[in-house]
């Protein structure tokens, strides 16, 4: 004796959230019903293992007939065959979308293309997150990635409109696209402390004040490319390292300010020159797309380690980010101030994001 | 030309994608209807076509406008080769024939394929003008109103309830035509659903027809269904009873008694004065029956109580006068009878007195005399002409006179709760009828604002000889004119029917436990819904009977012999069941039993579904006590005594858990000493008397108090085991296939539909017992994941379930159950039990406007009654003459019959009571309203999809319907031959049946409603042929599209909003 046919369907879908997350996560069905067990619903509800077979079997059915409308978040408001309640939606959506840090760490910045997706196995392994589970998350990157792509507007609100998620996902997702369009570099053992959260909070930063979008609100273009015209500006801030008279100047504005007010002023005294050619070079070689890519990592090297090294807190980071940049204004022969403001904007808060161990 | 048809194509989305080159779709689109085709332009390269086509308008008859359905095919245009169908919608435009009903089709409305199932969806506007057309010879019903509710429709009032219609079509199946040797699977699934779509259509206009004739304009209670046949080809046929409906036009039902005190001549001249014209009078054959319309509304207008029972005195004493003799006069009643015919061959849809409904108004249902069925085996490769219906129509009139004939033994003129049902294996047919026999007041129709009156006024009513008369006229014996003394508070309805001396199974009778002076039986079987103002002790339960029977594989006459001789024992098994489950919960009553027996080749399958109660008025049940064979044994004994006990331990837990605790101790001191001694020594004697077939299913099994199981061999054993076996409800939960819980009155707004269905491979060689224990965790583990799904909604009752057994191919059962979960307050729960008697008399006053314009037109009942009734064994055997196949058995099953006696207190305990929760709605106000989404035809609109709601039940709880729009009956089939890809058989059936919903809620959206009531799947044929990676799947949905307003909604809107509330779209909100 077998089961040969079970189904249930509802005029309004049922909709276990428990078993959407275990399915979200790339259980097996049989592991699912392992899970819940455990979980004790069966004496909660009076029901047989048996029971609960069949009640995830067809949830899972329907979470797999519905998956291609998530696909379209859209569509899942429009669509007449299954009859959910706004709020039910809003949550599958949501979910769908959700990912795992411990993931998306793994694929930031790469380029989302088919070749990463073979190598979702060893991600997989590497951090225990099912393969399935990596598929839907990467698959959900590409396609939100490849919808925004051709948009125009601001990234994060684009993403908002079209996927239907809320705030913070969206601005997850926003960095997500931003990474893998700049591909920068996130992989490298030297970033492997930084968090998904860093890198968004840094991406978020960038999107704002580096892109087009940010001069220009009203501009069509996409929030996604860095502005060209910005990068090309940087060079000029060249000077602030190749001018030796500027340099000094700079050091003692910095020193003047500093002095007393931090326990690691000689070594910042000692470092100032190279931690200032470390900025600025990072600057002046944005406009090449390589070097966007290790912006990160020159951040890292060339700034954060070596203040790690002297034992640098975060307040000594933020005063002296504060009086470096703010002294370089009073240079008399530096004239790019906007460039230097909008630069220094971002690579202080980015900076004093990714200082910690 | 009575009818110009008008559709406008707007636009379509969601379109799949029909060129792989450029990932888009050129569609256009075709219109059809009858043999006209219009077609719009090419959208080119979209999948959110936009066409905004002119009208096509379509000059056509009424009577094609109510056989056909308008075919919308959406197609991808191909310069270089054939076209390439994307899919079809029908649209039944039934609806739009009626004034009352839906006035305009518009929405969003899925593309279906039979392959691919739904693809996109189409925006359309479908409108009819229609031309009045008077002509007395026409072939059109347009305008009559279909309702598969079986109940009066809520926003209506009956003024007359005219009889029973039925109609029968036959078509060759476009599967087994020889054509469908070359042609593709899709267009052979086509040509068969426009071919279903077409004979529903024309079955629904004949209907219509006889209602006019009958001088109707409603069916209530419409069921239709289809029996494929195969071979011999596909039967469509329905039934349903014809009643002339008003609308009740004044809006909150609050404003509706002042008018109480002289309805009469308000309401009814009015309507009458409206419909002579429509009705042809003189048309019709000059029969008393016509006079007798006019005699029962002269009354009402003449408002005098002498002339009114006098009038129909006339009208009705040449029908009615032979019956007169009583019970000693059915001998000489067959000859009459005879003759009584020929003179009403013209009528014979009026032939027999029954009634597809459930719920009947208050004060309509006098008595219920038990349940009656029937059933037949026949070979349909015995048919003559399988092209015509006259064979199929023959088989139904044996069975139907069958039914009439048992009513007739228990004393009853007429049959409630009626339904017929096949069940095809190969070329056997299994035909059967069941309903519950009873005796209908007739007195509301020459008597009604009278009868009112008296009830406000709270007086005993006084006699009406002539009426009862007239009711009774056959039986006449004294218990039936006795009960007309007690109808006025409604207690009357339930004393027995049938004459105490002359009972026609042995049955045991006892005083009524509350009014004390009739008889009343001491169990009762009924398949209608409990009566709303039945009085119940504690709470209800769902009762399944369940059982299997293998038989040979055998051909021809000899498996037909073999499953008639199987029929009887089955049907004594399940009853025999169905007692000791009723027994084990300590209840005495079952409604809503349906009793479905189903064929396969090598087994026959039986689940009988009811809903136990404790009836009040009923002695309660004794115990069961289980004696065994070989008493000399002592562990054997032991054994015996740990059964009893555990049985015993049962029946108190079930007490509780169902609140039975009748008041007995003290309704036996009020009570009037009973002759309780010489009760039984009579019962004793039917008892030992019976030895005829009836005796088979006699399940009273004489004493009273112990019912006694005999355990004299391991059957009997595992029957008692499996008894144990059926798990209880998990706490939260109560279940029922009836509309109503008893106890239950607070329901919220939440309610959730669903089907579920499950497939079962049995293994090979298995025994009657092995097969049993199967079925039966089958429907149990199947309850069970019910409860489980439905957690989240506790407490919760499970309303309405209604179970399908089916045997789709050897060694497979199928069960499909369809049912809604209702939640309620469980606050409330105690209290308002105990309020409702002080709370309820206002709503009894409230009430008495649809009881007194409630009519029955009688005259097919008092008529047809007069055929007497033969012996019982004798009528098995008699149509076989008449008929044109070999016919095997006609079982009447007849089983247990039982009458109640109700106690109505002065309350009425209605189903609308649930008003009470009104202020519970207002936590979810979804959005109902229905959203017009002409505009927004772009996919990122954000206009979200109407709700709409579908419920089995013929009303949502806390709301109110205020307007009906039409009937949905639809038909698809599902076909696919890469099943594998699709999810296998789960994943392709669970598809379809969303796509079913999703396409019924999608054309009530179009008609401008947003519920679906009394909402039935009535066939779900699935087959499936793995080794291919094919299945198909064919479904039969019905109901009634419905306008619903919360009550809390209605509170706050002016009277007469039905189009603005319905207008305002908060679509929108769901977003």
């Amino acid at each position: 004796m077998s089961v040969e046919l079970d189904v249930f369907v509802g005029n309004t879908t049922i909709m276990d959230k428990e078993v959407y997350q275990l399915w979200l996560n790339g259980y097996t069905v049989n592991d699912a019903v392992k899970v819940r067990i455990e979980g004790g619903v069966m004496e909660e509800c009076e029901a047989s293992a048996e029971v609960l077979l069949s009640d995830t079997m067809d949830q899972y059915r329907t979470f797999q007939m519905c998956e291609r409308l998530l696909h379209h978040p859209a569509k899942l408001a429009n669509q007449l065959l299954f009859q959910i309640p706004p709020d039910r939606q809003a949550m599958l959506i949501e979910r769908y979308y959700a990912f795992d840090d411990l993931f998306v760490r793994e694929v930031l910045g790469k380029k989302l293309s088919k070749g990463t997706k073979k190598d979702l196995d060893d991600v997989s392994t590497k951090t225990g997150i099912t393969l399935k589970s990596c598929r839907r998350q990467f698959d959900n990157f590409k396609r939100v990635f490849k919808v925004v792509e051709e948009l125009k507007g601001p990234l994060v609100e684009n993403i908002r409109q079209h996927f239907l998620l809320p705030d913070q996902l969206a601005r997850d997702y926003a960095a997500i696209v931003f990474f893998a369009n700049n591909r920068f570099e996130t992989g490298k053992k030297k970033l492997q402390y930084l968090t998904f959260q860093d890198f968004a909070f840094c991406a978020g930063q960038l999107i704002n004040n580096w892109t087009l979008g940010a001069v220009d609100n009203m501009m069509e273009d996409m929030d996604v490319d860095l502005d060209k015209e910005f990068l090309q500006d940087l060079k000029d801030l060249k000077i602030l390292i190749t001018d030796k008279d500027l340099l000094d100047q700079h050091k003692s504005l910095v020193c003047t300010a500093l002095r007393g007010k931090t326990n690691v002023y000689n070594e910042m005294e000692a470092n100032f020159k190279n931690l200032s050619r470390g900025l600025v070079n990072i600057a002046a070689k944005l406009i090449n797309a390589k070097d966007v890519r290790d912006f990160f990592i020159d951040l890292v090297e060339k700034f954060i380690e070596p203040c790690r090294s002297d034992k640098w807190t975060s307040i000594d980071m933020n005063l002296y980010l504060t009086h470096y940049t703010n002294s370089a204004h009073i240079l008399d022969t530096f004239k790019h101030h906007a460039v230097w403001t909008r630069y220094m904007g971002v690579i202080k808060s980015c900076i004093l994001r990714l200082y910690h161990d | 030309m009575p009818g110009k048809l008008k559709a406008k194509i707007v636009a379509g989305r969601h379109l799949p994608v029909m060129d792989r080159a450029s990932d888009l779709t050129d569609a256009f689109v075709e219109v059809k209807f009858g043999n006209t085709t219009f077609k719009t332009d090419v959208y080119p390269k979209s999948l959110n076509p936009q066409w905004n086509s002119e009208w096509f308008k379509f000059e056509v008859d009424d009577e094609d406008l109510q056989d056909e359905p308008l075919q919308i095919t959406v197609l991808d245009h191909d310069t270089y080769s054939a076209n390439d169908a994307i899919g079809k919608v029908y649209i039944d435009i039934d609806p739009l024939l009626c004034s009352e009903a839906a006035t305009v089709i518009s929405g969003w409305l899925p593309i279906y394929d039979t392959i691919h199932g739904i693809r996109g969806e189409i925006n359309v506007l479908v409108k009819v003008d229609l031309f009045n057309d008077l002509n007395r010879f026409r072939q059109s019903s347009c305008g009559v109103k279909f309702f598969c509710t079986t109940s009066i429709p809520r926003c209506y009032r009956a003024i007359m309830v005219h009889g029973f219609v039925e109609e029968l079509v036959v078509n060759e199946d476009p599967e087994y035509q020889w054509i469908d040797r070359i042609r593709t699977p899709r267009a052979s699934n086509e040509a068969r659903q426009r071919l279903i779509f077409l004979m529903s259509g024309e079955l629904q206009r004949k209907i219509g027809l006889k209602v006019l004739e009958m001088g109707g304009n409603a069916v209530v209670g419409y069921l239709q269904c289809f029996d494929l046949e195969g071979e011999s080809g596909l039967v469509v046929r329905a039934i349903g009873t014809a009643c002339t409906l008003e609308k009740i036009s004044t809006f909150p039902a609050t404003a509706t008694h002042p008018s109480n005190s002289s309805p009469s001549k308000d309401m009814k001249e009015p309507v009458f004065g409206e419909e002579a014209p429509g009705v042809p009078l003189s048309s019709g054959p000059p029969t008393p029956l016509r006079a007798q319309t006019f005699s029962s509304f002269s009354p009402s207008k003449s408002y005098s109580r002498q002339s009114s029972s006098s009038d129909t005195e006339l009208s009705l004493t040449p029908k009615t006068g032979m019956g007169s003799g009583g019970s000693a006069g059915k001998d000489a009643g067959p000859l009459k009878a005879l003759l009584k015919q020929q003179t009403q061959s013209a009528l014979e849809q009026r032939e027999y007195p029954f009634f597809t409904l459930t719920v009947f108004p208050p004060g309509f249902l006098l008595h219920v005399g038990g349940v009656v069925s029937a059933r037949s085996v026949k070979l349909l490769d015995r048919i003559h002409n399988p092209d015509e219906p006259e064979t199929r129509d023959a088989w139904w009139e044996e069975i139907r006179q069958e039914i009439k004939s048992h009513a007739k033994s228990l004393g009853c003129h007429a049959v409630v709760g009626y339904s017929e049902s096949t069940s095809i294996c190969e070329e056997v047919c299994i035909l059967s009828a069941s309903g519950t026999a009873a005796i209908l007041s007739s007195r509301f129709m020459q008597d009604g604002p009278l009868d009112t009156e008296l009830r406000l006024s709270q007086q005993p009513l006084c006699v009406f000889s002539t009426g009862s008369e007239r009711v009774e006229g056959d039986m006449g014996s004294s218990a039936s004119l006795g009960f007309e003394e007690v109808v006025s508070p409604g207690c009357g309805f339930c004393h027995i029917p049938y004459d105490e001396l002359n009972i026609p199974f042995p049955a045991q009778l006892t005083y009524c436990y509350c009014c004390r002076r009739y008889k009343v039986p001491d169990v009762l079987f009924t398949t209608i819904d409990l009566p709303t103002e039945a009085s119940v002790t504690g709470k209800g339960c769902l009762i399944q009977a369940r059982l299997c029977r293998t038989k040979k594989k055998a051909q021809g006459e000899v498996n037909a012999t073999a499953i008639s001789n199987l029929l009887p024992f089955l049907e004594y098994e399940l009853h025999t069941q169905l007692m000791n489950k009723l027994k084990l919960r300590g209840m005495n009553a079952l409604f809503g039993l349906r009793i479905q027996i189903s064929v396969g080749e090598t087994m026959l399958l039986g689940l009988a579904s009811a809903t136990g109660v404790y009836l009040t008025a009923l002695p309660s049940p004794g115990g069961i006590q289980i004696v065994g064979k070989t008493p000399s044994d002592i562990t054997y004994e032991q054994h015996i005594s740990n059964m009893q006990k555990k049985i015993n331990d049962t029946i108190t837990k079930n007490k509780e858990l169902y609140e039975i605790n009748p008041p007995e101790v003290v309704e036996e001191i009020i009570g009037s000493p009973i002759p309780e001694p010489r009760q039984r020594s009579r019962l004793f004697r039917s008892h030992s008397e019976s030895s005829d077939d009836v005796s088979e299913i006699d399940l009273s099994h004489g004493k009273k108090d112990a019912f006694v199981l005999e355990i004299d061999d391991t059957d009997a054993v595992e029957d008692i085991h499996a008894l144990l076996t059926d798990s209880p409800t998990p706490a939260g939960f109560y279940s029922c296939n009836t509309e109503i819980m008893p106890g239950i009155q607070n329901w919220t707004s939440a309610i959730q539909m669903f089907t579920s269905v499950r497939v079962f491979r049995l293994n090979a060689n298995l025994t009657n017992q092995g097969l049993n224990k199967i079925f039966s965790d089958l429907c149990e583990n199947l309850l069970k994941s019910l409860y489980f799904k439905l957690r989240s909604m506790v407490p919760c009752c499970l309303c309405h379930l209604n179970f399908t057994v089916a045997i789709p191919e050897d060694e497979l059962i199928q069960v499909a159950v369809t049912a809604v979960a209702l939640s309620f307050d469980k606050e409330q729960t105690l209290e308002n039990g105990k309020q409702s008697g002080e709370k309820t008399p206002i709503k009894a006053i409230t009430e008495n406007d649809e009881q007194l314009q409630f009519n029955l037109e009688l005259n097919a009942e008092t008529s047809s009654s007069s055929i007497s009734p033969k012996g019982l064994s004798e009528v098995g055997s008699h149509p076989s003459a008449r008929a044109p196949s070999v016919d095997y058995s006609s079982f009447a099953d007849r089983c247990s019959s039982w009458i109640e006696q109700l106690k109505l207190k002065a309350h009425t305990i209605r189903r609308g009571s649930v008003k009470t929760t009104s202020s519970m709605e207002k936590a979810s106000p979804l959005p109902e309203g229905r959203s017009r989404s002409l505009r927004s035809n772009r996919s990122y609109s954000g206009s979200s999809v109407a709700v709409v709601k579908m419920t089995p039940l013929s009303f949502i709880p806390g709301a109110k319907i205020i307007k009906y729009l039409g009937i949905i009956n639809m038909f698809f089939i599902r076909e696919t031959s890469s099943l594998r890809e699709e999810g296998g058989v789960s994943g392709f059936l669970h598809t379809f049946i969303a796509e079913v919903f999703a396409m019924v809620r999608a054309h009530v959206a179009a008609l401008g409603g947003n519920a679906v009531v009394s909402y039935s799947m009535k066939e779900c044929v699935f087959m499936e042929n793995p080794n291919k990676n094919q299945a198909q799947c064919l479904i039969n949905v019905s109901g009634d599209a419905v306008i619903f307003v919360r009550e809390s909604e209605l509170e706050l809107t002016s009277v007469q909003p039905q189009s603005a509330t319905t207008q305002t779209s908060n679509g929108g909100e769901g977003t």
